[in-house]
Order: C-alpha cells, then sequence, then structure tokens
C-alpha cells in the first residue's frame, strides 16, 4: 500500500500573525517568524502512519511531499521523523509564496495530481483540510476532481477495508455520517479534520533517523517540465488578494450587575425589542 | 485535550482570544491583548538561511538541533506544563511523566542508536534540558543528571560488556543516580567514608557507607557510586560502581523536604554490605577521583543551561542558551522561564494609565536582565561548542556555571517584584522559579569553588 500526504509549511499556528496593511498582497509578514507543519497536515501524517500500522505490512510507503522554497526540506524532515518513508520536496523560488498569492490550489492540486502520476499505485492521497494560513480548503476536492477520484472530506474516522475500500467518518452540523470510498483504479482523495487524531511527537531517535531517509528534491521547473505541465499554467493566479487587514480589536465586555440590567441593555442595544 | 484544540473553525479563527497562541505564557495570566507571544515562539535565532552563514553565531542551530528543540518544547509545554505544580505541591515526578522522558528519548540522548539511544550531539541535549528547565527545572534536573554524568560516564569509561549491559537500560526504561557526595563530604568529595572491599579473589566488591543528597534516588534503578577500594591509597583508591537499584543492602532513604526542586527526589542512600560484581566496575579501580572530576565539568554546562531557563520566565529573552548542558544548562534556561512570565503581564498591566513595561525604570531594570540572561546564553552556547570541537573548556565550564546561576537568582528575584503582589502567589510559577534557581550555587560545585577553578587556570595562563 503506498500513502502520499502531501504537507505545507505555514507559518507556527501558535505565533500572533503580524499584518502591515500598506503591503498589499503581502501584507501577512512571515520574515524571521517561526514556521511549522500545518496542523492539518500533521493529522493526515499521523493517520498515514496509524493505517500502515494497521495494515501490517513491511512493504508499505507513506510518502510526504511538499511544495514550497529550500526550508521545506525541514517540514518534509518532520514528517519523516513522526513516521512517513520519503519525502519529496518540490522546490520553489525563495520568493514564492504559498498562502494564495504566488502558488494557489490550483496549481497545488495540478502537480500532486502530475506526483500521484509519477509515483504510481498510490492507494490513498491523505491532505489536511485546510491549510492555517489561506484556509482554502481547496487542494483536496481539486485534486480529487482531476484524478477523478472518489473523496471524502473533513474526516474524523478512517478505516481500510480488505477489500481496498476506505470507510470515511464525517463530522456534520446534523450529525456523523458515514461514507464508503469504493476502490477505483486510482487513489481515494480524503482531507483530515481536527478530531481525526492526536499527532505525535516527534521522538529524539526519530527525528535522528529521519536523517537517512531518502529525500528527492526537485525544482518546481524541472517537475512541470517532467509532468508535461504548463508553468504558466500551473503558477496562473484564478484568485486575486484584494485586501489584508487585521480583524477589529475586540472590545472589553461590560459587567452588569442584575437580570433587569441585563433586558435593559439588551434593549438599549437593539438586540431585543 | 487534542494539542490543536486551540484552532477553531475557521470562520471564528480570526476571533480566537489571542492568549491562547502563547504555549508559554503562564495560564494565571489573561489578557485581552497579546503582545509579546511573537517572542515566545519565533526566537530571534530562527533566521531563515542562517545554516548558510560562513562562521555562524553560536546562537544558531543546525537543523536537527532546531528540530529537536522544538520537539521538546511542544512536549515540554504540553503535557509537563499542566502538571508542574502538582507535581511542587507533592515533591513528586509523576511516573506518567518519567515514561514520557524515556518515550521520548530524552533519557538517552547522547547514547548511540546501537544502544537504543538517540544518538544526538552535546549541543541537542543541552537544548533538551533547557527546554525542560524552561517549564519544570525538577524535571529537567533528572534528565540533566541522568545524560550527562551516569550516561556519559558510562560512555566514555565503560568497557564493552559495561556499555552493553547499561547503555540500553539507561536509554529506555532505568533512571540513574550519581551517588558522590556524603555527609562529610561536598565540595570535599575525595574526604568520602564509603568503602568498596575487594573479594579476596577480586570477583566482587562488598560497598558500605551512606551518601546523601542524592537526586533521583527514589526514582532510579541504578546508582553510579563512588567508592573508596583502597582508603590507604588515599584518593587513589576511589573507584566508580554501577550498582543495581534491587541489590541487596541498597536503601534509599526518606526525601529531603527542599525550598524548591521539589519534584526531584533528594534522598540518602545507605549501601549496607552490597555485593557488587567486577564487571560492574566502571572503567578502572582507583581512577575514580578522575572520572568523576572530568564529568562534572560537564555537567556544569548544563547546570547553566537549566538556570538560562529559569531566568528566560523573567525575562522576555527567551532562550538562554543551556549549553552547559547539565546544570549550568538548566539553571540558564530558569532565568528565561521568568521572564517568560513576567514580561507579558508587564505588556499587559496598567498603573497610573501606562503599562508597566512602559515606565522607564521598568525599561532599564528588564533591559538589563535580558542583557545578563543574552550573556549567559552566548557563553552557554559557546562552552557547548568549545566541548563538541575538543576543545578544552573547564574554565568557561565554570563560568557559565557561576554566572548563569547568578543571573538566574537576579532575574528570578526580580521577576517576583515586577510581577507585584502575584508574583508573591502560587497562581504564577515565577515564585516557584525563584525557590528553583537558589541551589544553584550550590550544587555540582559550589559558586565558591568555582571561582577557584577560574582563578586557577587563568594564573597558569599568566605564568
Amino acid at each position: 500500500m503506498k500513502i502520499l500526504v502531501p504537507i505545507k509549511r505555514v507559518i507556527d499556528y501558535a505565533i500572533k500573525i503580524r499584518v502591515d496593511p500598506s503591503k498589499g498582497a503581502h501584507a501577512v509578514q512571515t520574515a524571521n517568524v517561526k514556521m511549522s507543519m500545518n496542523p492539518f497536515c500533521e493529522i493526515a501524517v499521523e493517520e498515514a502512519i496509524r493505517i500502515k500500522d494497521a495494515n501490517k505490512n513491511k512493504e508499505d510507503e507513506i510518502v510526504a511531499v511538499s511544495i514550497g522554497p529550500k526550508q521545506c526540506s525541514e517540514t518534509i524532515r518532520t514528517a519523516l521523523a513522526m513516521g512517513a518513508d520519503r519525502g519529496i520536496h518540490i522546490e520553489t523560488k525563495p520568493d514564492v509564496r504559498g498562502d494564495y498569492i504566488d502558488l494557489q490550489p490550483w496549481g497545488i492540486a495540478k502537480l500532486l495530481k502530475g506526483v500521484v502520476g509519477r509515483e504510481e499505485n498510490v492507494d490513498l492521497v491523505l491532505l489536511g483540510k485546510q491549510s492555517i494560513d489561506s484556509d482554502c480548503g481547496q487542494t483536496g476536492p481539486l485534486l480529487a476532481g482531476f484524478l477523478n477520484a472518489p473523496q471524502a472530506t473533513f474526516a474524523s474516522k478512517v478505516t481500510k477495508e480488505d477489500d481496498g475500500s476506505f470507510v470515511v467518518e464525517r463530522e456534520t452540523d446534523g450529525g456523523t455520517e458515514t461514507i464508503k470510498l469504493l476502490p477505483s483504479d486510482g487513489p481515494a482523495v480524503i482531507t483530515c479534520d481536527l478530531r481525526l487524531n492526536t499527532p505525535r511527537y516527534p521522538t529524539m531517535p526519530n527525528i535522528m533517523k529521519a536523517k537517512k531517509k531518502p529525500v528527492e528534491t526537485i525544482s518546481l521547473e524541472d517537475m512541470v517540465k517532467e509532468l508535461g505541465l504548463d508553468l504558466d499554467d500551473v503558477l496562473k493566479p484564478h484568485n486575486q488578494v484584494v485586501e489584508v487587514y487585521e480583524p477589529p480589536p475586540r472590545k472589553e465586555g461590560e459587567f452588569v450587575g442584575s437580570v433587569d440590567e441585563l433586558v435593559a441593555k439588551l434593549k438599549e442595544k437593539g438586540v431585543i425589542g | 485535550m487534542h494539542r490543536l484544540s486551540r484552532l477553531t473553525k475557521p470562520c471564528q479563527r480570526a476571533f480566537r482570544p489571542l492568549w491562547i497562541a502563547d504555549p508559554v505564557a503562564s495560564p494565571a495570566i489573561h489578557s485581552s491583548k497579546q503582545s509579546s507571544t511573537q517572542y515566545s515562539s519565533a526566537s530571534p535565532e530562527i533566521i531563515d538561511d542562517h545554516h548558510d552563514m560562513q562562521r555562524p553565531p553560536v546562537t544558531t542551530f543546525t537543523e536537527d538541533e532546531e528540530m529537536v528543540r522544538d520537539a521538546a518544547r511542544l512536549w515540554a509545554n504540553d503535557v509537563l506544563k499542566p502538571v508542574v505544580r502538582e507535581m511542587d505541591n507533592d515533591s513528586k515526578t509523576n511516573p506518567e511523566i518519567i515514561q514520557g522522558l524515556f518515550e521520548n528519548g530524552f533519557m538517552g540522548m547522547e547514547i548511540p542508536d546501537e544502544f537504543d539511544g538517540s544518538g544526538m550531539n552535546f549541543t541537542s541535549a543541552v537544548l533538551v534540558v533547557e527546554e525542560l528547565s524552561r517549564v519544570d527545572p525538577s524535571v529537567s534536573i533528572m534528565v540533566d543528571i541522568h545524560n550527562t554524568l551516569t550516561n556519559n560516564a558510562v560512555r566514555f569509561w565503560g568497557s564493552d560488556a559495561l556499555k552493553s549491559k547499561w547503555l540500553p537500560r539507561l536509554a529506555t526504561d532505568c533512571v540513574s543516580s550519581f551517588a558522590l557526595s556524603e555527609a562529610g563530604s561536598g565540595t570535599d568529595a575525595f574526604a568520602m567514608k564509603t568503602t568498596a572491599t575487594p573479594s579476596p579473589d577480586g570477583s566482587y566488591y562488598t560497598l558500605n557507607g551512606e551518601k546523601l543528597w542524592i537526586s533521583n534516588s527514589r526514582e532510579a534503578g541504578v546508582f553510579l557510586v563512588f567508592a573508596n577500594a583502597n582508603p590507604s591509597l588515599k584518593h587513589k583508591g576511589i573507584t566508580a560502581f554501577m550498582v543495581d537499584a534491587n541489590s541487596e543492602g541498597v536503601h534509599v532513604g526518606k526525601p529531603e523536604k527542599k525550598l524548591g526542586l521539589r519534584a526531584s527526589s533528594t534522598c540518602p542512600v545507605v549501601f549496607d554490605n552490597v555485593k557488587v560484581d567486577a564487571a560492574d566496575v566502571l572503567g578502572e579501580v582507583g581512577l575514580g577521583y578522575k572520572y568523576c572530576i572530568n564529568i562534572l565539568n560537564e555537567g556544569r554546562i548544563g547546570i547553566a543551561a537549566q538556570q538560562i531557563g529559569v531566568s528566560c520566565v523573567l525575562c522576555i529573552v527567551l532562550l538562554i542558551m543551556e549549553s552547559y548542558l547539565t546544570f549550568y544548562h538548566r539553571h540558564y534556561k530558569i532565568a528565561k522561564g521568568c521572564f517568560d512570565i513576567a514580561m507579558p503581564y508587564l505588556n499587559d498591566r496598567k498603573s497610573f494609565g501606562t503599562k508597566l513595561a512602559d515606565f522607564q525604570g521598568m525599561e532599564h531594570q528588564y533591559a538589563q536582565i535580558a542583557t545578563e540572561i543574552h550573556a549567559a546564553e552566548v557563553m552557554t552556547y559557546n562552552a557547548c561548542r568549545m566541548k563538541e570541537n575538543g576543545l578544552p573548556f573547564v574554565k568557561e565550564a565554570s563560568m557559565v556555571k557561576l554566572f548563569a546561576s547568578q543571573v538566574a537568582e537576579k532575574a528570578a528575584s526580580k521577576s517576583i517584584e515586577w510581577l507585584g503582589g502575584v508574583g508573591f502567589t502560587q497562581d504564577l510559577l515565577a515564585e516557584k522559579f525563584f525557590r528553583d534557581c537558589k541551589v544553584g550555587s550550590i550544587y555540582e560545585g559550589t559558586s565558591n569553588i568555582q571561582l577557584q577553578t577560574i582563578a586557577k587556570r587563568i594564573k597558569d595562563e599568566y605564568q
């Protein structure tokens, strides 16, 4: 079994984002800011490892793939330290921004479709449901569309059946939905939601061992050429960032002394009639 | 709690309370405005292309070292932090925490892969100690002693058989203690009274004596014991033994009730006719005194790191280098731990309409402390690199331990002042760091000893 896990390097989720609205589309500051693997991608890597462990086949392979500048190799190393077997780094120029500016989901999905074909025999593509910088949530569904693949989004539980199908539970507003992705010629595509699992901490020995796991580095241009794609098509923006600004600061609340006071205040603010 | 549960649904993320974003801020401080979270995670040393620098600053690290540090920080904040206060109150380290230390590979950091260790370098180990110190110096000292004293002694001087026997256990499930001090011998270690009488055929030794102030003793599965196998040779009879804690005649006494590092067990250990196989002698008989001097030099770096960690609490300066792996490192980290608590508070709390952090009197104070922490940091990391490169580092190790423990004490004390009344309470961890760091000038070589070591080296340099 081969599982492909695309992972994205984003600003660390714990960092306070600094915004400079005068910089237009590049308002979010990334210089000298700590970057990490997108948390939903971590969940996807963790799920891939769990599926592999449950399958109990030493030949199974988890391939982590990331598209971005040189530092993405660190993100791939983290996936390897968690338990992925090998990595593919499609290296872009340093100033290429993945958060909805230069590399957009359309291009990423096109590239990933190519990687699936290049890898051959991929059974499953596991992605995070969205990245925490652009929050598009499009890459998984676009990829499934390009691949004509059975897909399930926002998975909160994934089980691989012996016949090659995947049973996926999804949390919806109406309750939990269970669907089955039937076996097909190509891989199934599943995007992972928050409560799917708790990603493991990379242990010290695994971080050291990750150094020895193979990582293929190939430039974006070379990969595009190899896949027979058109670089302009891959990089073509389908969306344009119009404006970036910080949300208005949250105002302090007021304390009220009694229910009557609360009702009076609500009436004052026109919340109740 | 899922460690990523702080992430809410996308449409709400823009409004998530910003204070949750800081993994290091004390839970007791709630600020509607998040001011210095940037610092906790975005270390000044993370610069995108520093891997390409020629002769980079000692405050920069390799990709491996950064990954190790980040992993340690994550675990320390998610798993260790919630139980720090409870462990301090109960004066006990939770078994789950110890298990976590082994599972994450923190206990066999420099032990090679073939012995089930993590196979890391000295600086990586120091960084782990630093990150742990920043959250709980009591836990970091367990890790520090185990790695830099016992594990390294076995690695450096153990026979192949001894290494095969003990290293895998030390890396995976067996906590160790360094049993050197006695009631009558601390600084004057060679005055020890514990004896190791060889059997007539030399196949085993019988240990008799009582050690005091032994850290990790309650949890230890093995003791690295220093005993004199030939008192007539004075200190040249001192020999190091690996003694299984389950051996008949080994009695661990009641833990001392301490001012700080309370979760770390510090007990007397009695050896009553304990038989130790000759194969469990570490290195050569009679060279124990040399081993303990050597290994304590390294330990110094760790303590410095620990102290810096404590200071961090006080200082905004994030991580201070914990290069002095063992103790030094811890102390340096203690400093940072305090800074991490104080600074967000100063940026939030107002008096007479002005943020405390904006009063010039405050600015001068925390700038001074931050500077001293940074100096301790740089010294510590530099000493780490000197050791790694095989350069003599004894003088520097002493300097770092001396300085880092001084900085930590000052930083911890100042932090509490800056925090005001709440700093004096147990609502915040600042008071714990203040208590934890005091021992920095005492253990692993008192400050007076450090001064003498440094003075001797300087004198010799100028002969």
